[in-house]
């Protein structure tokens, strides 16, 4: 199929960045979108122009690398896939796709559709772990038990990628399901209480003083998540930070 | 230079702990004044980053993504073995020890191995206190499952994502120390040299991956935990980053390359559907459990199926040709990967491969679907003869299993793999061999460690499923930090090391001189046109089998093919920007050079052993006529590569691999 | 404790506090109005009581004029807040896919409210204020001896332009509920398997309430 490709071209940082039109024919169905991206950039690259810049590494849906905006939705029109596991057969014969950068205020372009999710990282420093030692000198694993309902959900709250999706979706570029589900993990482990207060009250502290929106509850970050996280993680958040700010 | 592997003395099951209680320790005080570099930030490198920073040294660790969390550990899929023995199946420390050696093939280091199995039950331990929310059962202590064909059920998972929920107990870790200041994190910065100064490793040269700045960081020891180097295929599963430089560089400042011929090839891989592929995408191995594989018997067929005239599902069961089941009787669909791996191919060199490709076998669940249908059937007193039923409830039972890999199935493929066989083909999968390291884990360059992935320590010719994760958290956590600790007890005078030395001048230079002549060359063909080329090579040639003519042809191709790539490749734009193209120019640049050793490595081996098969080395007689043959009179020992200038004059030191313990024996699947 | 307003999650709490206080009170306002179309007689007395109880008047009210105004002023801050937060917006952004027209948009059915709510008070509240404080007339009384509220009420909505502008803005009323009520829960942390059937309620509560208000506006238009 022959396309149009309508794509968010920025030198750097402080460049003020521009769609810029370009034709790609021949894409396969069978090719993943980055793939196609990669058809474009070798032409490119033949023609001597600059290819496009685009976050990507493992291509198989779990590093959260890749962060496009495709046709109005993060990670394209398809459900439950990231952006390098969405294929051409989604798209048809003549279509305009549009492709830009997550865009957060938080998430500052450095080049075309690469953006700085390091928000992200800072927000984990601020609290995203339990205080343990890897010494070794922990009790042994299975006098920890764990209710399986309580694993199970604390397992789902952690398959979060930490792409930023959530954020590039929201209309207010909140990151509320990501730092939700991060407070998630730890707070429904017997392992995660114990820090729970500090850890809430501390990532939530960072979170904002990074610059996301808030959480107006529009739903759109689960519906676009790639990995299917939960709006109760959010809710969980809730509870335990009006806890936390009770008790602290 | 001799190889000295440092294996301790004394009675195997008391050697790491002997080697405990009489190293050198560092006094805290002094731990303040060490500085140690770490690059790589998967699960060996991000645990050793975090265990290094908690024991008081200051950490510098490097990562090329744009965050430590994004390291391929994240992709593991299977699980984490560990010789708990919670299941009380008769699991235990040296069992995970023998399973280890003899699924190497009788080709890894007997102490290192022990080693590794007598720390692996406290990374479950440990990862459980980090908050890493493995599989339960019901009554809330750790599940388990069997992995890899072994006899005990000891692999701990998280569902399909173990490698992503260890990766983020390592991370966590790591956050806890940045967090405190005790690690500095450079993101997006790629190590592009190992600097050795009076014979030690005391820093590297990095790009920042966005603005281009070469920086000079310098410490007391370098820690290299890289990853393995499968991308020399151009396709594998690995992910696209993945990449041989830091250790390539190393070897080229002085650490030896071990037996960079041991390839892991894995069998269920989604195959490849055209010349636009960029990566390969692994199914995981429990797959093998239900999955029957088979590809047509009659030629027809196939191209009928090619042609899409016939659907495999309408293929009687006396024309499938049940190739595994045939073949090995005893183990069927569930043989170790090299040898599925192979049998696969041997089916699609006989042209039975059935995509248009010819290189696809299928892997049908069909009779597990009627299986388990009859049996939910039964159980809930239901007609076991309506075939609607049974089909319903056996999908259900599957989707239970597998459901999230048959929907990554078919969102690649498209084709709803419930109704309809998946197709599978072996893909590269991981690298056994490595920087070579010595008991401590250090390599021939002193201050330089290896670890994880990168080294070639642990598994031998072969690995076995779960033990990748194991490995590279036991180096991280529980290895590294007391070995390198005995080495810079040496160090706590030295004071801080400047970097505005003579050694730090060169090469930066280099570095600096290489990114130059790749940005002027103004060549015709782009990077990925040199790596494809020379997947193609490696894969035609040094692939699942290897002979020695077409060793001794890809060597000469690989070195054509280098000369060509300085000569032709074009990498547009500038050093001062974020330049992926230049990122990746380098990376193949060096593949280019591993490639050649790899064949060279692989021709040396006269011997089929593991995931390296030789052709010229099969049994020729009796019951295990036309399988791999291993030679353990000339070939039991670590080939260790000395970098000389041009691949082709490395210079093979061997390091003889003496087994007390384990008794060799050959494998036997039939 | 003392930074928790400060702070997005804390914002959240209170917007949707001061929900559920707006919720309740609308609720008790249709009890009332309801009346009207059931009872002129039992809705004089309960507006002569609601009118002149010192409670009432002097605790109620002014937490409720706090309220409204809370709401809409802390909306306003939000809506500034998270605009800032994007400050490049994409190309084309395809919100339907993944969102509903009422979450998206409670800004603007927010401000539709707000300016039915100045109609509203120059309608009602402010003669009210006049009648009562400054006129200083308590009674309740028509100078014919009856209650005036009913007489009142049926005569504003005499004029169908006046109806039909309640009428919209109580299909604006509908849309922010839509949202606001299930959005409020959410806030305070109240989403779980066991909040599920909340959901449903807030539909029923979001949809029956606006549309009881507009049926008693248009019977009192019609039957008058």
């Amino acid at each position: 199929m022959n396309l149009t490709l309508k794509i968010w071209r920025q030198k750097n940082a402080n460049d003020k960045g521009k769609l810029v039109d370009y034709k790609i024919n021949d894409v396969s169905p069978d090719m993943s979108f980055l793939e196609m991206l990669d058809v474009l950039n070798e032409d490119l690259i033949n023609k001597g122009d600059d290819p496009v810049a685009f976050d990507h590494d493992c291509r198989e849906g779990i590093c959260g690398m890749c962060s496009l905006y495709i046709n109005g939705e993060a990670h394209g029109p398809d459900r439950g896939v990231t952006t390098c596991q969405l294929h051409m057969r989604m798209f048809k014969d003549g279509d305009t796709i549009f492709i830009e950068p997550f865009r957060a205020t938080a998430f500052p372009v450095i080049k075309d559709l690469v953006v700085d999710r390091s928000a992200f990282d800072r927000i984990q420093h601020a609290g995203g772990f339990i205080s343990i030692n890897t010494s070794g000198n922990t009790v042994d694993a299975n006098t920890i038990p764990v209710n399986k309902h309580d694993a199970d959900e604390a397992f789902e709250a952690a398959t979060c990628i930490g792409c930023g999706a959530c954020v590039a979706s929201c209309k207010n570029s909140s990151a509320m399901l990501f730092v939700g589900a991060k407070v998630s993990q730890f707070a429904l482990l017997p392992q995660g209480r114990i820090e729970a207060t500090d850890r809430v009250l501390n990532m939530v502290k960072q979170m904002d003083e990074e610059g996301f929106g808030n959480c107006t509850n529009t739903g759109a970050c689960e519906v676009e998540c790639p990995k299917g996280i939960s709006l109760e993680n959010i809710a969980r958040m809730n509870r335990e930070y009006l806890a936390a700010s009770l008790k602290g | 230079m001799a190889l000295d592997s440092k294996i301790p003395k004394g009675p195997i099951a008391d050697k790491w702990t002997n080697y405990k209680n009489h190293i050198d320790l560092v006094n805290p005080a002094n731990k303040r004044n060490i500085d140690i570099i770490v690059v790589g930030t998967g699960l060996a490198g991000g645990s050793a980053a975090a265990t290094l920073a908690e024991l008081g040294y200051n950490v510098k660790a490097f990562c090329f993504q744009d965050s430590p969390r994004r390291a391929h550990s994240i992709a593991a899929q299977g699980g984490i073995n560990a010789a708990k023995n919670y299941q009380g199946d008769g699991d235990s420390t040296y069992r995970l020890f023998y399973d280890t050696v003899k699924g190497g093939d009788y080709r890894s280091r007997e102490a290192n191995v022990y080693r590794l199995a007598e720390v692996s039950a406290n990374i479950i331990d440990q990862c459980v206190a980090q908050g890493v929310p493995f599989a339960r059962e019901y009554g809330g202590y750790l599940d388990n499952r069997s992995f890899g064909g072994v006899l005990v059920s000891r692999t701990f998972y998280a569902a399909g994502q173990t490698g992503q929920q260890l990766l983020l107990g390592a991370y966590s870790a790591m956050n806890r120390q940045i967090g405190r200041g005790k690690i500095k994190m450079y993101n997006r910065h790629e190590m592009l040299d190992v600097v050795v100064v009076g014979g030690k490793a005391r820093g590297i040269i990095t790009r920042n991956l966005i603005t281009g700045e070469i920086e000079r960081h310098a410490a007391h020891a370098v820690v290299l935990g890289t990853g393995g180097y499968g991308n020399v295929f151009f396709l594998s599963t690995n992910a696209m980053g993945s990449n041989v430089t830091a250790a390539w560089k190393a070897h080229k400042r002085g650490a030896y390359f071990a037996n960079p011929c041991y390839t892991q090839i894995h069998p269920t891989c989604i195959p490849v559907s055209g010349d636009h592929q960029s990566k390969l995408t692994l199914m995981s191995e429990s797959l093998r459990n239900d999955g029957r594989i088979w590809v047509p018997k009659n030629i027809k067929d196939v191209e009928a199926i090619r042609n899409k005239t016939l659907k495999p599902k309408d293929i009687p069961e006396e024309d499938r040709d049940y190739y595994l089941e045939r073949r090995y009787p005893a183990f069927g669909n569930l043989v170790p990967r090299d040898v599925a791996s192979r049998a696969a191919k041997e089916r699609c060199d006989a042209g039975y491969g059935v995509n248009a490709t010819g290189e696809a076998v299928f892997l049908d669940f069909a009779s597990a679907i009627q299986r388990y249908g009859k049996e939910q059937a039964h159980v809930k007193g239901l007609n076991e003869n309506d075939a609607a039923l049974v089909k319903k409830l056996g999908q259900e039972v599957i989707k239970n299993k597998y459901g999230n890999l048959f929907q990554m199935y078919e969102k690649i493929v498209d084709q709803d793999p419930y109704n309809t066989p998946m197709m599978i083909y072996p893909a590269v999968h991981y690298t056994m061999g490595g920087i070579w390291v010595d008991y401590n884990l250090m390599t021939t360059v002193p201050g330089l460690y290896c670890i994880g992935e990168a080294n070639f320590s642990d598994h031998g010719a072969n690995r076995l499923g779960a033990s990748a994760l194991m490995q590279g958290l036991a180096d991280g956590y529980f290895v590294l930090p007391y070995t390198i600790g005995d080495y810079l007890s040496k160090d706590i005078r030295t004071g801080k090391i400047p970097t505005n030395t003579p050694e730090f001048d060169e090469a930066e230079k280099n570095v600096r001189d290489r990114i130059n002549h790749l940005i002027n060359n103004n060549g015709t063909h782009s990077v990925d046109h040199f790596h494809k080329k020379l997947g193609k090579i490696m894969w035609d040639k040094v692939g699942m089998s290897r002979n020695a003519q077409g060793l001794n042809e890809a060597i000469s191709e690989i070195k054509t093919l280098r000369e060509e790539f300085w000569k032709d490749v074009k990498v547009p734009g500038t050093n001062e920007e974020l330049n992926e193209e230049l990122a990746k120019a380098g990376r193949v640049a060096d593949f280019l050079e591993l490639g050649e050793l790899f064949a060279k490595d692989a021709l040396m081996r006269e011997e089929s052993c593991g995931g390296h098969f030789r052709e010229e080395s099969v049994e020729l007689d009796g019951e295990q006529k036309g399988e791999a043959k291993r030679d353990d009179e000339n070939f039991a020992f670590v080939a260790a590569w000395e970098y000389k200038g041009e691949p082709s004059d490395a210079v093979l030191h061997k390091e003889d691999l003496e087994f007390v313990d384990i008794e060799l024996k050959q494998r036997s699947y039939k | 404790m003392s930074g928790i307003f400060n702070s997005s999650i804390g914002r959240k709490f209170a917007m949707a506090l001061s929900a559920f206080f707006l919720m309740i009170f609308l609720l008790q306002h249709f009890a009332i109005n309801i009346l009207s179309v059931l009872s002129p007689d039992a809705f004089n007395s309960a507006s002569h009581f609601m009118g002149t109880f010192w409670v009432i008047q002097y605790v109620f009210q002014p937490i409720l004029i706090f309220g409204v105004i809370f709401h809409f002023v802390m909306g306003f801050i939000l809506e500034i807040r998270n605009r800032n937060a994007r400050q490049i917006s994409y190309a084309k952004n395809n919100g339907s896919a993944n969102s509903t027209w009422m979450s998206r948009n409670m800004i603007w059915s927010g401000l539709t409210i707000l300016a039915f709510l100045v109609l509203h008070f120059i309608d009602f509240w402010i003669p009210e204020i006049n009648t009562k404080y400054i006129q200083g007339d308590l009674t309740g009384l028509l100078p014919n001896g009856d209650f005036r509220y009913h007489e009142e009420l049926v005569h504003k909505f005499e004029n169908p332009l006046r109806v039909a502008a309640y009428c919209l803005a109580f299909i604006f009323l509908a849309l922010h509920l839509l949202h606001g009520f299930s959005s409020a829960f959410q806030s305070v942390g109240a989403n779980n398997k066991y909040t599920r059937g909340l959901r449903g309620f807030g539909k029923a509560y979001a949809i029956i309430l606006p549309l009881g208000f507009i049926f008693i506006a248009l019977y009192h238009h019609f039957n008058h």
